[in-house]
């Protein structure tokens, strides 16, 4: 039924219902369950914006505290994962993720290529990407391209509280190794969300607007500006079809290509730095396969390619917002040979 | 005291989640004359586009919202009157209406009221305060609907009398398990909310796969069912769309879903977008693929219906009425002649499989039809 909660309220009952539903899912990151190497008593923490509280209380011996050692407990997820387990590991922010490429890179996304089929590594990397918390240039960056690139790695970025419970659930249910990107922004959006379980399959991209006139191709976060952006182009008579692409590995290449087709006109918005970041993907895409349906060049709009700025005013700048996408809507409408 | 002979027409509430709807476009003027069921007005939601029609007969004498206009439901939109009203009395009304929706003072309309068995099966209750609860009419949606498939059909009955609306297990808020996906426990299913709700007796309602539950109740438990109102039910005949039920069993994405779902309608501009992800949303909940299937396996046996529901209904001392849309496409309305017994058969020009949305006041009149025969038959 149509009751709301929030990103944050999601995310936490799509761990809890398939925790419940299947006793090799755990949990495991700092903090997550007391907080300074405690045993975790009623004042669990949760991860450091509080996601998993209240699973500790519920499911004792499988929410696990962890060292501040990334590549320690990344490394001992994915172990878990080719054993049986299905781990939900928490990397705070995913700025961090550095300190265990190896592991993620070399190992969770190799292994059922290089043991023919053998191996599945089901784990799931939950982490939180993207600016606007004022939380300076090593806790506010979107890496989800890096992880874009590999093969092996599925990669999801719920825009919505619905998407968030359902693209998790999916992501525990796979057998391959998803990062899981949560914008911190979006941690208190609230939306309507089922109470009961449900899987949302990755790969399909949600056309959150219809619209003939230009196509809009956003994600997380950017989602809510272009479809803010959409309204404003509404009144002025320009109709925007919005398309979330909800997972970039899988990428639903169709859905964007139908409409970049009817719409011959194309916008993509990501929070990303702009170089090799997914609107530079998905703009190359659509130029080699949709070139003759394209009546304007493809616009970008990007942060820059600067690490985010810890003054708050710069910061604001920097995040593209949806002023930006109209004006590279209008250009993309305007757009005479 | 404003004169009592001025009926209000107000916002209606379609469905649990309608709280405003926007005005379209007027069907009527002020100064024509309306009788009950006259469409009135087309209004649309975040959800869906209808027709508001009158539940009075008189004068349009007065409108008090536009077009393009966005009232709360229960805010009152028009008045109807008999002619010899004076004209001041109605103007001081309106205008109070017109502040009422302006100042946002539009006292909040119940909707229906969930209720849930105990074996999980959910049901939406509507009717006046005080009405009697003894047989109520009972609305039980077709394969892949649900409770919300009534919403302009459940609200008009219930000015009257308690409506309730099932959600068969599989569907809607109902538990996500059919067993092994057999008709009877579809019944046993129903026989629960009868059951839950104190229920002896109950016109019974049934759409597509509802009305082949709603005639096997009937068939095997007559002393329960005061009358029957059948909509395009299934298994009255062999012919069936099977590349729509199979294929609405089987889509997983809109893309899939959208253009199976146009079939439903003879204006298939009726397939709103929120009607497909809703859908789509629906249809991702755990359990449903499966209970899903088992249901298809249960209405399609070897490319044609598997249940032959007319030798059941033959001798059932039951009142009964049928509801059909000429362009059904899932069920052809030749079919309805197949209903033995019916007292009467109503195949509506300009509607399809989904008759009780493209056509409402048809469904709602023929409920209220096999309602009368039943009480008229028991004084």
């Amino acid at each position: 039924m149509a009751r709301e909660i929030s990103y944050r309220e999601a995310i936490n009952e799509a761990i809890a219902s398939e925790m419940e539903r299947d006793d090799s899912v755990i949990v495991m990151g700092e903090d997550n369950a007391g907080g300074e190497g405690s045993p975790g008593d009623m004042d669990a923490w949760g991860g450091v914006l509080g996601v998993t509280k209240g699973l500790y209380g519920k499911y004792p011996g499988r929410v696990l505290d962890t060292p501040i050692s990334e590549s320690a407990f990344i490394g001992a997820a994915i172990g878990a994962a080719t054993r049986g387990m299905r781990p939900v590991a928490e990397l705070m922010f995913i700025d961090f993720m550095g300190v265990c490429f190896d592991q993620i890179f070399n190992q969770a996304a190799k292994f059922r290529y290089m043991f023919g089929g053998k191996a599945t590594t089901p784990v799931v990397i939950r982490t939180m990407y993207g600016a606007g918390l004022r939380a300076a240039a090593q806790h506010s960056q979107c890496l989800y391209p890096i992880f874009t690139h590999i093969p092996g790695l599925k990669v999801v970025t719920p825009a919505t509280p619905y998407d968030a419970k359902g693209l998790l659930i999916q992501a525990i249910r796979d057998d391959d190794p998803v990062i899981f990107c949560e914008h911190k922004a979006l941690y208190d959006l609230t939306g309507p969300v089922p109470t009961e379980s449900y899987a949302i399959p990755f790969g399909e991209a949600e056309v959150v607007r219809d619209g003939d006139d230009v196509t809009v191709v956003a994600l997380g976060r950017m989602v809510h500006m272009a479809t803010e952006a959409a309204g404003q182009l509404a009144q002025a008579g320009i109709e925007c079809e919005v398309v979330d692409l909800r997972t970039t590995s899988p990428l639903d290449t169709d859905t964007i290509l139908e409409s970049v087709e009817r719409t011959g006109r194309l916008v993509v918005v990501d929070e990303a730095t702009p170089r090799c970041n997914i609107a530079t993907d998905v703009s190359a895409y659509v130029a080699q396969h949709a070139f003759g349906s394209l009546r304007a060049p493809i616009e970008q709009v990007t942060a820059p390619h600067t690490p985010v700025p810890f003054s708050n005013a710069l910061e604001d700048l920097y995040i593209p917002d949806a002023q930006r996408v109209v004006n590279a809507v209008k250009a993309v409408s305007d757009w005479k040979a | 005291m404003p004169d009592d002979r001025i009926q209000h027409v107000t916002m209606p509430k379609w469905g649990l989640a309608m709280t405003e709807g926007k005005l379209t476009a007027w069907i009527v003027s002020e100064g024509d004359q309306v009788a009950t069921g006259d469409d009135l007005v087309d209004v649309e939601t975040e959800k869906i586009s209808g027709t508001v029609e009158s539940s009075y007969d008189g004068v349009l004498r007065r409108i008090v919202a536009q077009p393009g206009e966005d009232v709360p439901v229960g805010g009152t939109i028009a008045l109807v009157a008999p002619a010899e009203v004076p004209d001041a009395e109605l103007d001081a009304v309106a205008a109070e209406a017109r502040r009422q929706i302006d100042a946002g003072e539009v006292a909040e309309v119940p909707g229906p009221v969930l209720g849930r068995t105990a074996a999980g099966i959910s049901y939406a209750t509507a009717g006046p305060a005080g009405a009697p609860a003894d047989e109520p009419v009972v609305l039980v949606h077709g394969y892949g609907g649900d409770a919300n498939s009534w919403l302009f059909v459940q609200e008009p009955l219930a000015e009257r009398r308690v409506v309730h609306a099932v959600d068969l297990p599989g569907h809607g808020a109902s538990v996500k398990d059919v067993g092994t996906g057999s008709l009877d426990e579809l019944v046993v299913a129903l026989l629960g909310v009868l059951d839950a709700t104190g229920t002896k007796r109950a016109h019974l309602v049934g759409h597509s796969l509802g009305g082949a539950v709603v005639s096997m109740v009937a068939a095997t438990l007559p002393e329960r069912v005061a009358s029957l109102t059948l909509v395009a039910p299934a298994g009255f005949g062999a012919e069936a769309d099977v590349e729509y039920l199979t294929g609405f069993a089987s889509a997983a994405s809109r893309r899939e879903l959208k253009p199976l779902l146009g079939r439903l309608f003879a204006d298939e501009s009726q397939v709103s977008r929120s009607l497909v992800d809703d859908l789509v949303r629906y249809k991702r909940l755990d359990g449903v693929e499966q209970s899903l299937r088992l249901l298809l396996g249960t209405m399609v046996v070897d490319g044609r219906q598997g249940l032959d529901i007319a030798p059941r209904l033959r001798d059932v001392p039951v009142p009964r009425v049928v509801v059909w849309g000429a362009q059904d496409r899932i069920f052809p309305a030749a079919h309805a002649t197949a209903v033995p017994g019916a007292l009467a058969v109503h195949i509506e020009e300009g509607a399809g499989h989904m008759v009780h949305m493209e056509r409402p006041a048809v469904v709602v009149a023929a409920v209220e039809e096999a309602v009368a025969e039943a009480v008229a038959a028991s004084s």
